[in-house]
């Protein structure tokens, strides 16, 4: 029993905490005040680019640390604020719409650090500062989207195989289409069969009805649409914004998380995040009677809708093309100076145009502006209701057949024009979105929050480093050291990993580790006095007491891990932060107490002969 | 140094009825507490707008109350959050405006209020739905977080000392829910996060306790299973004692410097580990004695060998 470890064990040992220390050393620097320019939708900085900044800073004499061009982004780097916000709004003046220019902290890691992959912890928002918004997909809306969108594919479908049919409605969850004869319905559910396979169909031979179900396949894959379209307009939206280091990130099934580290005005982000906005172009009917129709005798295939002045317009119900064909829009002048709006389209939009206007050239078509704003009503189900408010923001001649691309004019100043085109370009949203939770913090308590956690660490640390040499002296001292490298070790692994996000619950998850984390010594070194007691040698003790609570040591902390690893699983933001240094915490634990102080006690006290044990 | 210095064994199971009779009387106040006083959900649950504001000097609560009515928010709680300078206004859930936008409408008016700088310190709103949520999302976790760990031991241990352990789990985690209930403090996403730590700690304990029983019955024949379970509680009572002190002391020291906002958090595991320390020893090993724990039960076909795969297992 001489409780020797081989040299490597030791030498491993070593390494892996050095290593969690060289990995938690990037958290000892400090931040560099810097300016980030990135390009929007689509436009990438280069090198022309970099070289304009630095034209820009030379010109107004502001002196920077660095500049470098990295993912598509131009970094520069001050010495102080006082540049960086020169410099910010140097940029910003003159740089143009196609980039946008952010304040930003980046980590003053030396080189030599970061070439091997050394960054500091990530601060979650409650200790940075900023915002961070949760919101919700309508997704009611969305399946609703997809019925309305398959009456029209169905109609198309049985038009263009002849096969004459009564109606086609929507009912409930389903689609019913009702014929006039058996072979008709037969015909038309082959047909249907063989283009629709996510539905489930149902004949009813006496009244001559099919309907058409969805499959909860089908529903879900709306559903999963719906949430990812949300998701990538949402990141444009925020790119408009100018944040540096944006996260926008599905959470559950129908939510979406932006967290937006830094801003403070958070009206500006939420007019731009809530707005949710699509045009749709139809026909002005020319041949209704408007005066009937605003009396309440709207014909059967028309919709009365109103401008913003209140100007009533009898248009079609059928819809000629919908926003989602947009694929740019930007705000301009047309030839007599009045604000317009170019719109490009998708080759399925340009030929759905392209067919909706060739035989109507000459007539009157509208743009309709479609708003969904939440209202504070719910329906059974728990879903926000949505308004859906239409308006009519122009009405012109055709004057061509149209096709990818055209303009619309009449959209009111130009500021609204430039506003119409970025909400048309961020994206026509398949299902509205709503924030059902937002949390600011301002810079100041982020920051105090940083120091409190720090301190309370510091403090745990103290009374335990304390409490554990007063009761097992030299052991204390070896516990004490496994703990210090336990914290070492859970610093470089958060550092380490991309994800991990440090928040004040997350700091309150390494105090309380490093409170527990000290019982796999204190289960030891109890054992070993008992062994002790029982009349063991002291060589004997220590290794009895190290084997006998091992397996102890085991379940205790794997039954933690449990828990820690659920409360990872479903909760959010500085909850999972919690959970994060948790789990790490209870692993790297396990290593540093029963390793770690093993390691220690072999190099001091194995393989000699001992008469006391300082325990 | 030694705090338990114990020569004989300590006959806890001696007290059983006694700690049965009084583990039931706070399990009955507390759900009754829960039943009549419920709990004082936060934000994170019910829903509604939050404003902690930062003022340079001292603020007058009276006068800030009556500028949030003067502004028609006649619900606005006001009061003070760490220090005077600090104020915390909530405002429930609101039908007409759009909720979102409150937290800077509040902040305008108090900012031409008391023609002061006020230091926008935190913003919060979160919308009825998503408390709905939380509490389901939260209340799953902590029954999802129970079973496993009912399997694990059950799988590892025995199922009495699984049963065991959950009955001892769920008396802590209702125990520490009725403190909060009585006390009236706030129920939030922290505290919930903290029960489940607490549930860790608990366990953590119980299994320790359980353990040692283990080990008594296979090495120790011929006496009672009610005297195995006294002597393994004294033999593991000295580092029961000494965990549950370092970890307070950690706590007490995240009470005291954490800051406001996880007072609560500290506050549920602080009691949670105390009423942890207590349940390992009376309610886990009790109730696996009452289902009739026996040497049989534990003593494995072939005797394994604790502790031979150590160093395979932990060297990566």
């Amino acid at each position: 029993m001489l409780n020797k470890y081989p040299l490597w064990k030791t030498l491993m040992v070593a390494f892996i905490v050095a290593l969690g220390a060289l990995y938690a050393t990037p958290n000892l620097y400090g931040e560099d005040p810097a300016v980030q320019v990135s390009g929007l939708r689509g436009v990438e900085a280069n090198i022309t680019t970099l070289d304009t900044i630095k034209g820009y800073l030379s010109e107004n004499s502001i002196n920077y640390a660095s500049i470098v061009l990295e993912k598509g982004q131009v970094l520069t780097r001050f010495k102080n604020t006082e540049d960086q916000l020169k410099a910010r709004d140097i940029l910003d003046d003159n740089l143009g719409k196609q980039y946008s220019v952010a304040l930003n902290l980046t980590p003053a890691t030396p080189d030599w650090l970061a070439s091997i992959g050394g960054t500091p912890m990530k601060l979650g928002l409650d200790l940075s500062g900023g915002v961070s918004f949760l919101m919700e997909v309508n997704m009611k809306e969305a399946i609703n989207k997809a019925k309305v969108g398959m009456v029209t594919d169905f109609r198309g479908d049985l038009r263009n195989e002849k096969i004459r049919y009564r109606s086609v409605k929507e009912d409930g969850n389903a689609i019913v289409v009702k014929f006039r004869k058996l072979e008709d319905l037969e015909q038309g559910k082959s047909l249907l069969k063989k283009r629709y396979q996510d539905l489930l169909l149902n004949t009813d031979e006496d009244t001559l009805t099919l309907s058409a179900q969805m499959t909860e396949l089908k529903l879900k894959e709306i559903r999963e649409y719906a949430l990812q379209q949300n998701i990538t307009i949402i990141r444009n939206r925020v790119n408009e914004l100018g944040v540096a280091e944006p996260l926008v990130q599905r959470q559950g099934k129908k939510h979406i998380v932006i967290e937006l580290p830094g801003v403070q005005d958070t009206a500006k982000a939420k007019e731009i995040l809530n707005a949710t906005a699509t045009i749709e172009f139809r026909l002005v009917d020319t041949t209704g009677d408007i005066g009937a129709a605003l009396n309440g005798r709207v014909p059967a295939s028309s919709i009365l809708l109103t401008d913003k002045d209140g100007k009533p317009s009898l248009l079609k119900k059928r819809i000629m093309l919908t926003g989602d064909h947009i694929t740019d829009a930007k705000s301009g002048f047309d030839e007599y100076s009045r604000p317009q709006v170019n719109i490009s389209l998708d080759s399925a939009g340009g030929s759905k145009m392209s067919n909706g206007t060739k035989s109507n050239i000459g007539k009157p078509m509208a743009t309709v502006f479609i708003e969904y704003k939440p209202t504070d009503r719910r329906d059974p189900e728990g879903n926000i209701i949505f308004e859906k408010v239409q308006e009519v923001i122009s009405v012109a001649t055709i004057q061509a057949r149209l096709g990818k691309s055209f303009r619309i004019t009449g959209a009111g100043s130009q500021a609204e024009a430039h506003n119409l085109a970025l909400l048309l370009r961020a994206g026509a949203l398949i299902a509205p979105i709503t924030i059902v939770e937002e949390r600011t913090v301002g810079p100041t308590l982020g920051a105090e929050n940083v120091q409190l956690g720090f301190q309370a660490i510091m403090m745990g640390f103290g009374l335990v480093f304390i409490f554990m040499i007063i009761y097992y002296r030299a052991f204390g001292v070896v516990a004490n050291l496994a703990l210090g490298a336990n914290l070492v070790l859970i610093v470089g692994i958060m550092s380490m990993i991309p994800g991990a996000t440090l928040t004040l619950p997350g700091m309150a998850g390494i105090v309380l580790t490093v409170g527990m984390a000290v019982d796999a010594n204190v289960l030891i070194f109890e054992r070993i006095r008992e062994e002790m007691r029982e009349g063991k040698t002291i060589q004997q003790a220590i290794h009895q007491g190290y084997e006998a609570a091992f397996s102890t040591i085991i379940d205790a902390n794997i039954t933690t891990l449990i828990a820690a690893l659920i409360l990872f699983a479903v909760g959010t933001g500085p909850v999972k932060g919690f959970a994060v240094t948790l789990s790490i915490g209870i692993v790297t634990s396990m290593f540093t107490s029963v390793v770690g102080s093993r390691t220690i006690v072999n190099a001091i006290w194995g393989g000699k002969s001992l008469k006391k044990l300082s325990i | 140094m030694q705090i338990l210095q114990l020569k004989e064994t300590v006959s806890f199971m001696k007290y059983r009825k006694i700690a049965m009779v009084f583990s039931a009387l706070l399990m009955i106040a507390a759900i009754a507490s829960l039943a009549t006083n419920k709990l004082n959900f936060g934000l994170d649950f019910t829903g509604g707008t939050l404003i902690e504001v930062g003022f340079e000097q001292a603020a007058d609560l009276q006068k800030l109350r009556s500028l949030m009515q003067e502004n028609g928010h006649d619900d606005a709680k006001v009061q003070f959050y760490g220090s005077s300078r600090d104020v915390v206004i909530r405002l429930g859930l609101r039908e007409d405006v759009k909720a979102e936008m409150l937290g800077n409408e509040i902040l305008a008016i108090l900012e031409t209020g008391t023609s002061q700088k006020v230091d926008m310190r935190r913003i919060e709103f979160v919308g009825a739905s998503v408390g709905d949520e939380l509490a389901e999302q939260g209340g799953l976790a902590m029954l999802t977080a129970l079973i496993c760990i009912l399997v694990y031991v059950a799988f590892r241990f025995e199922w009495r000392f699984a049963i065991g352990s959950v009955v001892a789990l769920f008396h802590d985690v209702l125990l520490t829910l009725g403190l909060f209930s009585i006390l009236g403090l706030e129920f939030d996403l922290t505290v919930l996060a903290a029960i489940l730590a607490v549930i860790g700690y608990s366990l953590n304990d119980t299994i320790v306790v359980s353990d040692r029983i283990r080990e008594n019955f296979r090495k120790i024949r011929d006496t009672l299973p009610e005297d195995i379970i006294n002597i393994s509680l004294t033999q593991t009572l000295s580092r029961t004692f000494i965990t549950s002190i370092t970890t307070l002391l950690v706590l007490a020291a995240l009470f005291l410097k954490g800051g406001a906002l996880i007072h609560g958090f500290a506050m549920a595991l602080l009691f949670g580990v105390f009423v942890g320390t207590y349940s390992s020893i009376y309610v886990a090993s009790l109730v696996a004695l009452a289902l009739g724990i026996s040497r049989e039960d534990l003593i494995p076909e072939v005797i394994e060998k604790e502790g031979a795969e150590q160093d395979e297992m932990m060297m990566p």
